[in-house]
């Protein structure tokens, strides 16, 4: 399944659901709606952190983090 | 009116959203500084004088994007607001919006709605949502949330005074919830209700949501809460992901409904602009050491000069006294004990000051998120975290205020690594020593023409405390093992001119802590010493080395007598 972390920078796709329970709550508070455009903005070197846009304003995750995030296909 | 309870006012908001310059507006230079009781987390009140010549308390609650506490921090937020009885619970709350980021700051506004505190919204930074020529509609707005709205800017300080009116009349508070939650778990809410005499579902809700986590809820009541949470099959985490999506969808609508925003979504924005260069895969680490060498060279370079000066002005009034009084004890406690002692403080101010100011600098334009998402990868690796870098910094001007700065740091492995590691940092105190050491063996030369190598030897000293630092990390990597896991989502704010009044404020409100509060101990340290060596173990112990030559043979030897 297609993920967050899958995704170039500058390219776009749509929240479809989170694969990790926990760390859902904390995405969904700060605007990570599924359904929602989520694009990446630029990534931090040696698989650093990614700094996305969602909602309208900036948010940065680990890698990981993002490989929670599945997007539609 | 002066035997009524103060009016106790609440600023909550978003981290980023204005909240502190908003409070500097409203309190101006009446602010006092200390802790919440029970928890080292910075506490900021001040008084605000209303229109009808009432005095009312305004408290600067920490920064948090939900009721839902993910650091310590935000848990003060959540224990103030939850408990009715808390002695910190406001009478109204001013609810903080970024105007430029509205649905996601109106989120926290709804919680605490539904909670039932009396509380206005406060859509700050309007001035930047004029310029993007966005229109809200502050009337809808207020009709569709129930409650009264008011723009305001906190560059002109435009809309304090209709704040200020608003909070003086009594706030209107609607009956009716914004999100209905009773319909998530309407018999867990009504049980607990009834057992906790509670009005409010969304304070129910809260009981039921976050057992474990409130702090004024005994182990009894835990106890009875859990059961009246099995009974009904109230399982948290899904219902609040529903609840949480449920308040979007609300919000959105009604965002949407009252706001006319032209500007085009895909356009690159400053911001985006300034990232490109300063997160740069090369140019954003040489810019990070840039700006810590500018650190280290200005304390070096700017705080001697500002040094020399109070030292002897301190000196010289410690003459002045010893010259005016009558000779006697008085006299030198006063001067040896009281005076060396206020020395030794306010020669540190300015190192002090100069440290906080860039560290207000760095956060104020928004830097300092960047710092922790370019470093986060490489602290990692020594079991640290992006956020560590901002205690680390810190701990350059002092441990204290360093390791508070810490919880903000959600993984408690990663939060006790960076307070133990952090005193490692070489502190401001430590300076005069490297100073006098540097001086000593370090010839004052210049290289390339700019650059000190005094400076530059003392950026490797502080780096020499910050390797320390690392290794220990690396071994507490190993030493502290959890199960727990640690997040990294955390916003990147847009770039902002920093405001030199915030900057000015913390500079003064941090030298000022540091002067009472390190002042106290180390003049009480100065005048036990005074005491010491006027009546301390006196004439023996100075003519030691007499008294040893003495007892020692006519005839002994040098070597023994080194021995």
């Amino acid at each position: 399944m297609k993920s967050l972390a899958d995704l170039k920078i500058s390219e776009k796709g749509i929240i479809k659901s989170f694969s990790d329970e926990a760390l859902s709550i904390k995405l969904i508070e700060m605007g990570c709606l599924p359904g929602s455009e989520i694009q990446i903005n630029f990534t931090a070197p040696f698989n650093g952190p990614i700094a996305i846009k969602v909602a309208g304003y900036h948010l940065s995750l680990r890698k990981e983090e993002a490989q929670s995030i599945s997007l539609e296909e | 009116m002066s035997d009524q309870p103060k009016l106790k006012i609440a600023l909550v908001g978003n981290p980023n959203s204005g909240k502190t310059t908003l409070f500097n507006l409203l309190t101006g230079l009446k602010q006092k500084t200390g802790n919440f009781p029970g928890v080292t987390v910075d506490k900021k009140s001040g008084f605000v004088k209303l229109p009808d010549n009432r005095t009312a308390e305004l408290i600067d609650l920490p920064g948090t994007y939900s009721i839902y506490p993910k650091t310590l921090d935000e848990k003060i937020v959540q224990e103030i607001l939850l408990d009715r009885q808390n002695p910190q619970h406001p009478d109204i709350a001013i609810v903080v919006a970024d105007a430029t980021n509205l649905k996601r700051n109106l989120l926290l506004f709804t919680q605490i709605r539904d909670l039932g505190i009396p509380s206005v919204l406060v859509l700050n930074m309007i001035d930047i949502v004029q310029q993007r020529n966005v229109k809200i509609d502050l009337r809808g707005l207020s009709i569709d949330l129930g409650i009264k709205v008011l723009a305001t800017n906190s560059h002109s300080g435009h809309g304090i005074a209709a704040l200020k009116k608003i909070i003086s009349q009594p706030l209107l508070q609607s009956n009716k919830p914004f999100y209905d939650v009773t319909h998530l778990a309407a018999e867990t809410i009504n049980d607990i209700k009834e057992k906790f005499d509670l009005t409010e579902d969304y304070r129910a809700y809260q009981y039921a949501q976050q057992t474990e986590r409130i702090g004024f809820i005994d182990e009894e009541e835990k106890g009875v809460i859990r059961q009246i949470k099995e009974t009904n099959n109230f399982y948290d985490i899904p219902t609040q992901s529903q609840e949480t999506i449920g308040r979007y969808q609300l919000i959105s609508d009604i965002v949407d409904h009252n706001i006319i925003d032209p500007s085009d979504e895909s356009k690159t924005t400053i911001s985006e602009k300034i990232d490109k260069v300063i997160t740069h895969n090369v140019f954003g680490y040489v810019l990070f050491f840039a700006i810590l060498f500018l650190i280290f060279q200005s304390i070096f370079a700017w705080a001697t000069g500002p040094m020399e000066f109070t030292e002897n002005l301190v000196s010289q009034f410690g003459r002045w006294v010893q010259d005016v009084l009558p000779e006697g004890i008085l006299n030198d406690l006063i001067t040896d004990g009281v005076i060396a002692g206020l020395a030794g403080v306010v020669v540190f101010i300015p190192q002090i000051a100069i440290l906080f100011a860039f560290i207000s600098l760095l956060e104020e334009s928004g830097y300092m998120s960047r710092a922790v998402f370019l470093m986060d990868r490489v602290m990692r690796k020594f079991g640290l975290n992006g956020k560590s870098v901002v205690p680390l910094i810190s701990g350059m001007a002092c441990a204290i205020p360093a390791i508070m700065a810490t919880r903000n740091i959600e993984s408690w492995k990663d939060r006790l690594i960076t307070i133990f590691v952090t005193p490692f940092m070489s502190c401001s105190a430590r300076l005069p020593v490297y100073t006098i050491l540097i001086g000593l063996v370090v010839p004052e030369k210049l290289v390339f023409g700019l650059i000190n190598i005094q400076g530059l030897v003392l950026m490797g000293l502080y780096l020499l405390g910050f390797l320390a630092a690392i290794v220990s990390a690396i071994g507490m990597k190993y030493i502290l093992n959890t199960k727990e896991r640690s997040y990294f989502v955390m916003e990147l704010p847009d770039y902002k001119l920093p405001q030199w009044k915030n900057v000015l404020l913390t500079i003064y409100n941090k030298s000022k802590t540091f002067a009472l509060e390190a002042g106290k101990v180390i003049i009480a340290i100065s005048i036990i010493l005074w005491v010491l060596a006027s009546y301390g173990p006196g004439e023996s112990f100075r003519n030691s080395e007499s008294i040893v030559r003495a007892e020692l043979p006519q005839n002994a030897t040098q070597a023994e007598y080194e021995t």
